[in-house]
């Protein structure tokens, strides 16, 4: 397990840092060298055209098997993840909203949660929950997100909106408290109402111990959710950083003058 | 010397043993004339194709063990749904142990085949119903001929049987090998409501081959639940051979729980002579190793206006191989007809096998019939799902598996019998959790 004793020093609240990370997929690159630093209680943005290989990053730092990492290092707490298996990734505070939640039928909201977060106690050498605790933080937890007690007992995410279920992975978010939590186009496919209580969820998780980055195709999600940094990640590579105004400015000019920078 | 001559020659032997009741002695004997002409299945049959008996028929087995056995209650607890209150049937090698059965005549019969075939209290009930409905094939034929021991249940009209009836046969291994075959009658009167629970079970490493044969009889709005659990030893193979008949109004579910043994074949037979009539077959079955199970159903729809609802699920891994064969006629007086069939497969090793073959003989145009067969694997996203959220991926995978087969256990209406199978398929599984899903 990583914990943060040797760390202290210089990369005490330093949370994620890749370096050089260059990945593929059935041969085909997909990241070629890409370099980010998030520290604890920073939001990053991380903006990009399509195919630019933003859920790619996402899934990499998650675990995702199908991804061949070909070069580079990712460190979370000063340790190297990149070996580790995707549920050791999350019993070490890892977390990513999907942009497409996978349905689960036969299985219920409530008794996953229990399940992911049994099993991280138990990973960590913890008894289970108490259910009473369990009860009072999924009623506390689904009250922060608008969650109706009745969908809770629903298949996880089967026939589920589109926004029902980024609010469903929002609500995961809350239950797991995780260090990391990456946000991979939770905007896309919600209505006005339903992202602010996403970003709303979202802010009142955050603390100075976490991070967030979040993935965005839009500026939209940036006005609830103000990031400290943004990224332009184009062509497996970040090419630009800046701080919160970098959004607007892409929100209004596009990518192309990006584009046209790097030739 | 071949099995089946064994078996022809041991006949004389056995007919002198038993109580001679002249009507019962001419069905043996047609019976075993039936087997001596039939044989046992081979694969050139297409009921059989896919499962063989060469092997299993190949032990030298004992047919008739003279022995009384015992064992200790301690020792076989674990096979008993002990948590709640039930009248027990229990068989040793075949024969009946009084020490570990409950039985009654108190408003029903909960008793013996052996007797129910001797005693003039009984004739009438066995004139009208033994050997109405079991197929004259080889196997049923088999079991037939030597027809003697077994459970006999008998519900009057409108008598709610309040405590489930559970049947246990068990084997100890003081044969190097033993052929069983007990036969069953449950007749259930009119507005009667009976709940069984069966299973065979062998103690021992040594080869068992069980050639079951149960009749059911329900009658107008009658309810019967019958629970299977097979979990066997890996050197125990059964043949199961059920047959029901439906009066009208009547529910008759099957639920069968196939985990294990060496070679299981269910031969699974409903008939619904009535209207309104509701049959329910499901199963769930979780096979690992070089084991086999065969399921084997026929819904005759024969009058109008009933339905039948079958959902058989499939979890195969390693070498397993497994056959599910629906069948579904509907007569052409059958009209209006509902007739579902489910039957979903997940095979989790490239070597596992699943033989699938959904057969539908529909001869009336106003029914509904559906099927649905898939054969599949476990989903890869929701996996990685599920450990991006902290659940390990034997875990995951045990969950995934659990939600699947979960429509079956929905229709169980015994608490215990849920909790034990759940119990039974995290075991299977090899993970610890609750699966309160």
């Amino acid at each position: 397990m990583l914990i943060a004793k040797k760390l202290k020093a210089n990369s005490i609240n330093r949370m994620l840092k890749i370096e050089n990370l260059q990945a593929s997929i059935d041969d085909k690159s997909i990241l070629n060298g890409l370099n980010l630093e998030v520290k604890a209680g920073e939001v990053h943005a991380i903006m990009g055209p399509n195919g630019a290989g933003k859920s790619t990053l996402a899934n990499i730092i998650a675990g995702k098997e199908e991804y061949e990492v070909t070069n580079g290092t990712i460190e979370l707490h000063g340790e190297d993840i990149s070996e580790l298996a995707p549920e050791e990734r999350a019993h070490n505070g890892v977390f990513l909203s999907f942009q497409y939640p996978v349905e689960i039928p036969g299985v219920s909201v409530t008794n996953f949660i229990k399940t992911a977060i049994n099993e991280t106690r138990k990973a960590k050498g913890l008894e289970d929950m108490p259910a009473k605790d369990m009860l009072k933080m999924i009623r506390e937890k689904s009250e922060l997100l608008e969650i109706d007690r009745k969908f809770l007992s629903r298949s996880l995410n089967e026939g589920f909106s589109g926004g029902e279920k980024k609010r469903n992975e929002i609500f995961q978010m809350a239950m797991l408290e995780p260090k990391l939590a990456i946000l991979d186009e939770t905007d896309s496919g919600l209505d006005i109402d339903a992202l602010r209580i996403v970003a709303n969820g979202v802010n009142k998780l955050k603390s100075k111990d976490n991070a967030v980055i979040v993935i965005t195709h839009y500026q939209r999600l940036l006005d609830y959710i103000v990031p400290d940094f943004v990224h332009v990640l184009y062509d497996g590579k970040i090419v630009k950083s800046g701080d919160a105004s970098l959004a607007l400015e892409l929100e209004a000019k596009g990518y192309d003058w990006i584009k046209q920078e790097l030739v | 010397m071949e099995l089946k001559e064994k078996i022809v020659s041991s006949y004389v032997a056995f007919e002198n043993k038993v109580d001679m009741n002249s009507d019962i002695h001419e069905i043996r004997s047609k019976a075993l004339q039936n087997f001596e002409d039939l044989g046992f299945p081979t694969k050139k049959l297409e009921a059989w194709k896919y499962t063989s008996l060469n092997a299993v028929l190949k032990e030298d087995y004992s047919l008739f063990p003279e022995k009384e056995n015992t064992i200790e209650l301690a020792d076989v607890k674990k096979y008993f749904i002990n948590d709640i209150d039930a009248y027990k049937l229990v068989f040793i090698d075949g024969k009946f142990s009084s020490f570990l059965s409950e039985t009654t005549h108190d408003t029903f019969d909960v008793c013996l085949m052996s007797s129910a075939l001797a005693k003039p209290k009984y004739k009438a009930v066995i004139e009208n119903y033994f050997n109405k409905i079991a197929k004259q094939d080889n196997l049923t034929s088999l079991n037939t001929a030597f027809a003697n021991e077994g459970a006999y249940i008998y519900i009057p009209k409108n008598v709610e049987v309040e405590k489930p009836i559970q049947i246990l046969n068990f084997t100890t291994g003081s044969e190097a090998a033993i052929l069983l075959q007990p036969r069953n009658l449950i007749v259930v009167e009119q507005n009667a409501h009976v709940q069984i629970i069966e299973r065979h079970q062998s103690l021992t490493s040594h080869p068992a081959l069980t050639n079951a044969v149960t009749e059911i009889f329900a009658a107008k709005d009658a309810t019967v639940d019958l629970y299977k659990i097979q979990n066997d030893a890996t050197n125990a193979s059964l043949v199961d051979n059920t047959y029901i008949e439906q009066k009208s109004n009547s529910v008759v579910s099957v639920h069968t729980f196939s985990f294990g043994g060496n070679i299981t074949r269910n031969n699974l037979n409903f008939y619904q002579r009535g209207e309104h009539i509701d049959s329910i077959l499901k199963g769930i079955t979780i096979i690992e190793g070089k084991q086999h199970v065969d399921h084997h159903t026929l819904v005759h729809h024969i009058e109008p206006n009933c339905e039948s609802h079958q959902d058989y699920k499939g979890i195969y891994d390693e070498r397993a191989t497994a056959v599910f064969n629906g069948k579904v006629v509907v007569n052409k007086e059958a009209q209006k007809t509902n007739a579902y069939q489910q039957n979903n497969n997940i095979l989790i090793s490239d070597k596992a096998t699943i033989n699938a073959k959904p057969q539908l003989e529909i001869f009336a145009d106003d029914v509904k019939c559906s099927h649905g067969c898939t054969i599949g694997q476990l989903d890869d996203a929701a996996l990685f799902y599920m450990q991006q959220r902290g659940i390990p991926k034997k875990e995951g995978k045990a969950l995934l598996m659990y939600a699947f087969a979960n429509t079956v256990l929905e229709s169980v209406k015994i608490p215990e019998v849920k909790q034990r199978i759940t119990k039974l398929i995290a075991e299977k599984l090899g993970v610890d959790i609750g699966f309160d899903l």
